[in-house]
């Protein structure tokens, strides 16, 4: 059950604590909303689940082994922006992490090797609608559309962890209820186990299994940044939501308010 | 209206080539104005007299190369900067891009690269014909150390600006520090150097004149130096208007080349 065990961890920049002993553990194909105050450590916790920066203090392990302290494809990633290759077209951003996988000396490979890549990034795009655009430059996508291809290109790689930064805070009402549609099917599908910052509180309870809330308790007005943020909440949302979501007869709003 | 708002419409070619059209005007009035006074006067030479000259440099053949010199020089020249540049682009781009992307190889170089950076290439040019001589790699070498420096600074600093999101991303796709430098750092920066490149052809054209007219017998530079003793403006007005020529489609066969091989890099922005 203990997938991913979070132990004591605290984050610390020169004086600014930013986190506290946080302890968590996680079981696989939990989806974790995380909400809080804006600068509380949400995307600092993210960072160190990601290895991008490693805890000042406690450990975490993933598997029962310690997380590897530079990122891998153990661990898939979707930022807010900035998250895809200007350069290669919908596709190819997708077909990315097979190539790498497949040739470590070009990290592009051809023939027929190339034309199977190609149907399995195809497969992936059409799962999260994009098969039409497969030949644009991202420059050429919506938001909305960025986003999505964002995540198909992360999860290509069949990460373990999915960690999501507010992907869905630029878009618009309508894209984002199509995404969260999008994300929970995609979460099923591929048994992901998703961290989620998001500062839309109804998303995280829409969302999630499980909703964490960051905040700081003590407050020392003399030094600010004496005491770091904790998990005030963790509030488990709903066992079922795995089986219900989904279902037609069952809606998101009914599954909560159970 | 605004004079911001206002633009030329199909008045712009026009626009476009009155300047070249006044200064050549200014150019025929005076050239008539010094010839009614004195007509053998060598300053300002008239058109006839230069199209004799430009007819001249390229049909007359001469004895030594058994070709006209215009084609000699212009070959020379062009050997030389495309060699000088050709060299500068490969290291510009080497350094560029491990210093831009390996912390420790840019801690190792970074300021060695900025200090090499601030030596005059002119003075290194005396250092240079001890070394070579007169003969070809002094030309060369000057133009790669007056322009490499400038590359490999600016290739540094378009590696250091990749937004840290898409190096983080590209880890988590699996990728390796050579796939990363393959398909992430080159595709970024590479039109971005044959920018900068397009930059330096100024300064590439600068140090080639200076090496063609202190140590050479044949190239564009030489030719315009030696005519100077003459006063042969006759000859060097075109020779100065070739190699602008030269130089613009240069720039424009770069800004070509660029918009054919990296369809995405404008749309990026
Ligand atoms: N590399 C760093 N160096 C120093 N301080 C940092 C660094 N990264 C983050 N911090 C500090 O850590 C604190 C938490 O930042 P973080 O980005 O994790 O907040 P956040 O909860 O994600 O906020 P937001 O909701 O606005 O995204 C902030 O006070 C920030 O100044
Ligand atoms: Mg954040």
């Amino acid at each position: 059950m203990s997938y991913l065990q979070i132990r004591n961890v605290w984050k610390t920049y020169g004086d600014n604590v930013v986190l506290e002993k946080i302890n968590l553990t996680i079981a696989q194909g939990e989806f974790c909303t995380l909400i809080g105050p804006s600068g509380c450590g949400k995307s600092t916790f993210l960072r160190m689940l990601m290895g991008q920066d490693t805890p000042s203090k406690g450990s975490i392990l993933l598997d029962g082994k310690p997380i590897s302290n530079e990122p891998d494809s153990d661990r898939g990633v979707v930022f807010q922006k900035y998250a895809l290759f200007p350069h290669l077209k919908a596709l190819e951003n997708v077909m990315l992490g097979l190539e790498m996988e497949k040739s470590p000396l070009l990290g592009k490979v051809f023939g027929a090797t190339r034309r199977k890549m190609k149907a399995e990034a195809m497969e992936m795009l059409e799962s999260v609608g994009l098969a039409h655009s497969a030949d644009k430059y991202p420059s050429e996508l919506s938001g909305g559309m960025q986003q999505r291809l964002s995540i198909a290109q992360a999860l290509v790689k069949k990460p373990k962890i999915l960690l999501l930064d507010e992907p869905f805070g630029a878009l618009d009402p309508g894209s984002k209820a199509d995404m969260h549609v999008l994300v929970q099917g995609l979460w099923k599908k591929y048994g992901l186990t998703i961290f989620m910052v998001t500062h839309d509180v109804k998303e995280a309870f829409e969302l999630g299994t499980r909703l964490l809330v960051f905040d700081k308790v003590r407050n020392d007005p003399h030094s600010p940044n004496a005491f770091g943020a904790i998990i005030v909440n963790d509030i488990k949302l709903d066992k079922n939501k795995q089986k219900n979501m989904g279902e037609d007869h069952v809606g998101i709003n009914e599954t909560i308010s159970e | 209206m605004r004079l911001i708002n206002l633009d030329a419409g199909r008045f712009s070619p026009l626009l476009k080539i009155l300047p070249f059209v006044i200064l050549g005007l200014i150019y025929w009035i005076a050239a008539d104005a010094r010839h009614a006074a004195n007509p053998d006067d060598k300053l300002l030479p008239t058109f006839e007299v230069i199209a004799d000259a430009v007819v001249m440099m390229t049909t007359e053949v001469d004895e030594l190369t058994e070709e006209p010199i215009l084609f000699t020089d212009t070959v020379a020249s062009l050997k030389r900067i495309g060699e000088g540049l050709g060299i500068s682009v490969i290291i510009g781009l080497f350094f560029g891009i491990i210093q831009g992307t390996l912390p420790i190889v840019r801690s190792l170089l970074s300021p060695f690269s900025a200090a090499i950076s601030l030596i005059p290439p002119i003075a290194i040019l005396p250092i240079l014909l001890i070394i070579f001589g007169l003969e070809e790699p002094a030309k060369v070498a000057l133009i790669v150390i007056g322009v490499t420096p400038f590359l490999i600074r600016d290739t540094q600093q378009r590696a250091l600006e990749i937004p840290e999101e898409l190096l983080i991303k590209v880890q988590t796709l699996g990728a390796s520090t050579w796939q990363i430098i393959l398909r992430v750092v080159l595709p970024h920066v590479l039109p971005r150097l044959l920018d900068a490149l397009r930059l330096s052809l100024g300064a590439a054209w600068l140090f080639l004149i200076t090496a063609e007219a202190i140590a050479s017998s044949e190239g564009l530079g030489y030719r315009i130096f030696l005519m100077r003793r003459y006063m042969e403006m006759d000859v060097i007005f075109p020779y100065v208007i070739w190699i602008t020529f030269l130089a613009y489609m240069m720039d424009l066969m770069l800004a070509i080349l660029i918009r054919k091989a990296f369809p995405w890099y404008r749309k990026e922005k």
